[in-house]
């Protein structure tokens, strides 16, 4: 198999104090052994709502955090024991694009200067008139003209912020890129323009993507296949088609249907304490006496997997 | 009038409102017009920045300095609220109109138990009794969807959840059965599941109470199936004012078509959404013209002229737009 990436049994627990004065910890498990597979030149939609874990699973794949267990393959080295030199020369080939382009770039630098940092850092471009030229280059890849080059961030907009984020993302020519809800902080009119972007980019490069997002209409654009996340656990995955016109799990079919706009009228269930077993238990509509007591585990073909109960 | 059997309940007409910062005059709603009839949700769909939550203010008047309601008129159930007193006003803030906003942590006192915030409200403008208000309170509880009322009356806002809290702001705003629910973006904060059962529960409330509602929000998809009528906002202006399934089946406004299909509408030959060029204008740099004018496909040069007006072409049915 020709994977990329690969990851498995990936953990990142927090402990967390209940509260500011007490002294009995919680361990959130933002990611509960996770396990992806992901080949050249395709995208992986990874979906789930906000605490699922993605964002974490994200930082964690890029070891931007470290993984309390698991491992990470990338182009056949495990992240976790490569050593720090040769981590800086795989961070070329995997970069990651956040949600606010705000934050993520630095307000005193100039765009011309956002962009050929990852240049010279990395020592792709050398010389100054080389470095210029490819700047312009990247800028026009994303959409940007030349007169973005002298501005600063805030005076941009921010479907073009996003677009000087993804255009820092490309210069380092990578192998993998993993976006983390890149058009969640922009107006609904200028999402579909960043999304098209995200396809020319694919159509033109053999670039792969692990693109996170919560916005299913989104991820059904950009990705050929699908991981579905609910509290830091695989719930289902599968081919594109495969999940999204047959999806096995509750929660996927909860999610499908409100990126319809369709929703459930439904009272809220109780929460009551602690208790092993499906963690959509409290909120599935399909659920059985047995879904409590026993955790699902992952099972299917390759082609699609769920863990859930109710498909056997 | 075009409604000939429905009651209006609010009735906004040639609303503007501007802030005053400075040296500028930012235009926040500019000759916003519509109806909310009596039982019905009317929608405002917007992106951010196009005035809907000022619309909302502006209704409840809550505008403040350096912002002021420029002119209009909000006539609620036969008083146009413009022309009354501050202390008039209070009585009908809670009392007629209810509100919920996004953030249901902060709108929260962190300090009371749920119940006695509650119980507050009802006090504030209505009985007094503590029996009585306590009974009202646990039915409210019930009312919103808590299954053991008696418990949730004496936690505290931390113990719950944001789908709880969002619960519970709702049942402070029906309190004391307000004719109409002003709900500003309720869900943005919640994810998806949650967010489905909190739609869902005020689509149930407004039909068993036979409220009316502003429903606000910057997701067209949740309207699909919140309310009756629906008023899209752009640049501070209402563009369209349509029914809710005329609405997502055939958009008036190029604005509103660009939308929709910038969410639902893939073009097979390109294998790309289908997105609306440029981006939304500043309210402080607006065109000449139709404010939508230079991202329009349809574009004329009647456009970049004077505005166009808002015009009616159908039966409930208004849009603010040349082609028409």
């Amino acid at each position: 198999m020709g994977s990329l990436l690969s990851v498995l049994d990936l953990k990142k627990y927090y402990e967390v104090r209940r509260s500011v004065f007490s002294v009995a910890k919680e361990t959130i498990k933002a990611v509960d052994g996770v396990s992806l597979e992901l080949e050249a030149g395709r995208t992986l939609g990874v979906v789930g709502e906000s605490g699922s874990g993605k964002s974490t699973l994200a930082r964690c794949v890029l070891l931007l955090e470290r993984p309390d267990a698991g491992e990470v393959i990338f182009d056949g080295v495990n992240l976790l024991t490569a050593g720090r030199e040769e981590m800086n020369r795989l961070r070329r080939h995997m970069q990651i694009i956040f949600q606010d382009p705000y934050s993520s770039l630095n307000p005193r630098m100039k765009i011309a200067d956002i962009i050929a940092e990852p240049l010279k850092f990395h020592n792709i471009t050398k010389g100054r008139a080389n470095v210029s030229a490819k700047v312009g280059e990247i800028l026009r890849s994303v959409g940007l003209d030349e007169d973005s080059l002298g501005k600063y961030p805030h005076e941009m907009s921010g479907g073009q912020r996003q677009r000087v984020a993804i255009g820092r993302a490309l210069a380092t020519e990578p192998a993998l890129i993993i976006a983390d809800e890149p058009v969640s902080s922009l107006d609904v009119s200028i999402q579909a323009q960043i999304v098209n972007l995200f396809l020319d980019i694919r159509e033109k490069s053999n670039i792969s993507m692990v693109f996170v997002s919560h916005d299913l209409n989104i991820v059904r654009f950009l990705s050929d296949r699908i991981l579905v996340l609910y509290r830091g656990k695989v719930v289902e995955t599968g081919g594109r088609d495969e999940v999204f016109l047959n999806p096995l799990h509750p929660y996927t079919r909860m999610l499908i249907k409100a990126s319809k706009g369709e929703f459930a009228l439904r009272q809220e269930a109780p929460s009551d304490g602690e208790w092993e077993g499906c963690s959509y238990y409290e909120n599935c509509e399909d659920k059985e006496g047995h879904c409590r007591g026993q955790v699902p585990q992952l099972t299917g073909g390759n082609d699609h997997k769920v863990a859930c109960f109710l498909n056997k | 009038m075009t409604n000939t059997n429905k009651k209006i309940l609010l009735e906004v007409t040639g609303l503007y409102t501007s802030f005053f910062t400075g040296a500028e005059i930012i235009p926040a709603v500019n000759d916003v017009t519509f109806t909310v009839n009596v039982g019905e949700v009317f929608g405002i769909v917007g992106e951010s920045g196009s005035g809907k939550t000022v619309t909302a203010h502006s209704i409840m008047r809550l505008v403040h300095p350096p912002g002021r309601i420029v002119s209009g008129r909000i006539v609620f159930e036969g008083t146009d609220l413009l022309t009354l007193s501050d202390k008039q006003m209070e009585e009908v803030r809670g009392n007629r109109i209810g509100m919920v906003f996004q953030e249901p942590m902060t709108a929260l006192n962190p300090v009371l138990r749920i119940g006695e915030q509650i119980a507050e409200a009802i006090e504030i403008h209505g009985t007094r009794d503590r029996g009585d208000v306590r009974k009202r309170t646990l039915e409210l509880l019930r009312q919103v969807g808590f299954d053991e009322p008696e418990k949730r009356y004496i936690q505290y806002p931390h113990q719950l959840s944001g789908g709880q809290r969002q619960r519970v702001l709702m049942a402070m705003a029906i309190s004391c059965d307000p004719s109409l629910i002003i709900a500003d973006e309720p869900t943005t904060a919640l994810d998806v599941a949650t967010e489905s059962q909190i739609l869902g529960l005020i689509r149930g409330l407004v039909d068993t109470l036979g409220m009316s509602m502003i429903f606000i929000t910057h997701d067209l998809t949740i309207m699909k199936s919140m309310g009756q009528a629906v008023g899209l906002m752009y640049a501070g202006r209402m563009v369209e004012r349509n029914r809710v399934e005329d609405f997502f089946k055939e958009p008036l406004h190029p604005y509103g078509r660009g939308l929709l299909e910038s969410i639902f509408g893939f073009s097979s030959d390109t294998k790309r959404l289908k997105a609306i060029p440029g981006s939304v204008p500043k309210l402080s740099e607006l065109p000449s013209g139709c404010k939508f004018h230079p991202r329009c496909p349809y574009v004329m040069d009647v456009c970049r002229g004077e505005e166009p007006a808002m015009k009616e072409v159908g039966k409930d049915q208004w849009v603010r737009c040349y082609l028409y």
